[in-house]
């Protein structure tokens, strides 16, 4: 079984000062590993801060580990030179949060769409290249003589949204990082950006790493979920039993704290402790906001496995079979 | 705590049952004049809202309701203009005041805050100053030490220590400024408060505590609140009525559990049904077609295109609102008499 990502115990901190350096633990000793032979969607759930973005840009390239690794098939993504270098920007894609900042007013949309393909050299002839287009665009339910030609603003957010997955898509990627598609679209348009993205997983047979804050997506579109909290893993698992079941105080909290749309729901049945300024560095992160926090609490809780595929860092569970950090995608469904 | 608990809405609703009406909006219309023609943005829009009552707004992007967030504080700019209607707080017309009076009942009389509030607030200030300017451009004739008095109760009347006061903006968090910037909007004790898509952007633990700072400070000073959104989830554990936007006219206003149990134009439901919910999983829902152009809007209901019960006199004629003696109004020709 060969993995087609792997991330090894990744950490990444940023430092600030020159003097008084004050540093910030963005993510912290991070493992996940993406089978190459079964494309799937996992979710990276939190809330801001807690290292989502900082996951998309190592995973991207974009910025490097402290420490730890990301191995992209057998290989080092920060070692990655030449040849090898550009297949691995082709192979893993990106779609960003926001619709109307990553396009360029001046141009037409299809320049999006023929930039990458120039670039790529994934077509011979003009004709070509117009057919690809076509094929993408139709992939993600769009109508192309609706969309070549057209100016970014004469569209919806939505349409422009799909474009993004169509750019990707037209790349043939094996892995596509999604951070958080469809939070800056209405409800009514994230029915179809899930349902392309969910096609794009089945018949493409592309992996997903799908950050979000918003639980109820997650819970549609993903098989597995991983919940970080300031950077730390605080519980994973299978998305039904994570989000019906939380077992991790945080997690208990955030699914709480979901507005649902059922009038017998109350919303809010725990309390909101405060955030404590006090650094957590040290410890459970979630310490000075749990009510259930114990003197133990102030040293790092290792994950401990409650179900065959649920597994929370919390030492409310130390009856439990402890697992190593590691081998967190163990306990991730396939 | 004050959690937002379904009993405490129906009491307050009943409570206010028996009291005038604070804000009336009366056939109010706004049309942009832009190059490619003539956009109406509100379209003959009318509803009341009693003390203490919060209505929800809800609709796709493009449906017109930060325009009516804007058009009730008379903040259209150009090329947009109010055509014509009444926006009544308590006795006063607003749209009859001259701007210098209107520049006072902004804040006194009606606040708005207005949508990503959190970026508005001056980097360069500390949040004190920012504060006392507004209360000083309202208030007169108040010593400087009352009127500091005033923001620091303001400032923990949405939980934040008063030390908040002394700092500058990039020391908060983005849900820490929001509740700043509905301290500003509370610091006069407004009737009306608009609050408009105020979380947005922020994670589900940080909007409930904002939540539930808003309906804190509502049942403090008793004020009507107005919540525009398109997140119906929020709006279902929040708010007492829910008025649905469509192309500048509110399709269907009903109480909140006659909107979710028994929605009854086809917009609304589908609105409805395209929420995510547990019983089912990785069933997405979205509603076809696109929201109109407000340039070139539909003949008859603006929705028929997109409309699942559409019907040949939804082509022709324009619907009107049908309004029944409980106050539930629905604009939709499956409702006219006599039509099945």
């Amino acid at each position: 079984m060969a993995n087609l990502l792997e991330l090894n115990n990744v950490s990444k901190t940023y430092t600030s000062g020159l003097i008084n350096k004050s540093s910030n633990t963005a993510l912290r000793d991070f493992s996940l590993q993406l089978d190459e032979d079964e494309p799937t969607i996992v979710t990276v759930a939190g809330e801001s801060g807690s290292g989502k973005t900082t996951l998309a840009m190592l995973l991207l390239g974009f910025i490097k580990p402290t420490t730890g690794q990301i191995i992209y098939r057998g290989k080092d993504i920060s070692t990655l030179r030449g040849r090898e270098r550009l297949d691995f920007r082709r192979e893993v894609q990106a779609v960003f949060q926001d619709p109307f900042a990553v396009f360029n007013p001046f141009y037409t949309v299809d320049h999006l769409l023929s930039v990458p393909i120039k670039k790529f050299k994934l077509a011979k002839s003009k004709a070509e290249a117009r057919d690809k287009m076509d094929e993408v665009l139709t992939a993600v339910g769009l109508r192309p003589e609706d969309i070549i030609g057209r100016f970014p603003h004469q569209l919806s957010g939505g349409q422009r949204q799909r474009i993004n997955v169509a750019r990707a898509l037209l790349l043939k990627p094996r892995l596509l990082i999604a951070d958080e598609p469809v939070s800056m679209v209405d409800a009514s348009l994230r029915a179809s950006i899930l349902e392309t993205l969910r096609n794009l997983q089945r018949d493409h047979g592309v992996s997903i790493i799908y950050i979000t804050h918003d639980l109820t997506t997650a819970y549609h579109i993903a098989k597995s979920i991983v919940v970080l909290y300031r950077g730390a893993v605080m519980e994973a698992g299978d998305v039904e039993a994570v989000i019906k079941n939380p077992r991790h105080p945080y997690t208990r909290l955030l699914i709480d704290s979901i507005p649902w749309p059922n009038l017998d729901q109350r919303w809010g049945e725990q309390e909101i402790i405060a955030r404590e300024s006090t650094d957590a560095n040290t410890g459970c992160p979630f310490y000075g906001r749990c009510s259930k926090a114990m003197e133990r609490c102030k040293l790092p809780a290792p994950l401990f496995q409650i179900e065959p595929h649920q597994a929370a860092a919390c030492f409310l569970y130390d009856d439990q079979h402890q697992i190593d950090a590691a081998c967190l995608s163990e306990i991730l469904p396939a | 705590m004050s959690s937002v608990k379904a009993q405490d809405r129906q009491a307050s609703a009943s409570q206010g049952a028996d009291l005038l009406p604070v804000l009336r909006v009366q056939n109010l219309e706004v049309t942009y004049f832009t190059d490619a023609g003539r956009a109406k943005a509100l379209d003959d829009l009318s509803f009341s809202l009693k003390a203490g009552e919060k209505l929800g707004i809800v609709g796709e992007s493009g449906s017109g309701k930060s325009t009516l967030a804007l058009a009730m504080m008379r903040m259209i700019k150009a090329p947009g203009r109010i055509e014509g209607g009444q926006v009544m707080v308590g006795d006063t017309d607003l749209m009859a005041l001259s701007d210098e009076e209107m520049r006072q009942s902004r804040l006194q009389r009606i606040a708005y805050i207005p949508q990503g509030a959190m970026n508005s607030l001056n980097p360069v200030m500390r949040i004190g100053a920012q504060m006392l300017d507004a209360v000083k451009s309202h208030v007169e004739g108040v010593s400087k030490a009352e009127m500091v008095e005033r923001c620091l109760a303001a400032l923990e009347s949405v939980d934040l220590g008063r030390g908040v006061y002394q700092m500058f903006p990039h020391e908060l968090s983005g849900g820490m400024k929001q509740r700043v910037c509905i301290a500003i909007g509370i610091l006069l004790q407004p009737q009306v408060i608009i609050a408009d898509e105020p979380t947005s952007a922020l994670d589900v633990v940080t909007q409930r505590q904002v939540m539930e700072t808003i309906d804190r400070v509502r049942t403090k000073i008793n004020a009507a609140v107005i919540l525009i959104g398109h997140d119906m989830g929020l709006m279902a554990q929040f708010v007492d009525r829910v008025a649905v936007m469509y192309a500048g006219r509110l399709v269907e206003v009903a109480s909140v559990r006659e909107m979710f149990t028994d929605p009854q134009q086809p917009y609304s439901r589908a609105l409805i049904d395209c929420l995510p919910n547990l019983k089912v999983k990785g069933v997405f829902q979205g509603i076809p077609g696109l929201a109109p152009s407000l340039l070139r809007l539909p003949s008859g209901c603006a929705f028929h295109p997109r409309c699942a019960h559409v019907m040949d006199i939804c082509r022709t004629t324009r619907p009107e609102a049908r309004t029944e003696p409980d106050g539930r109004s629905t604009i939709c020709h499956l409702f006219d008499t006599g039509v099945q």
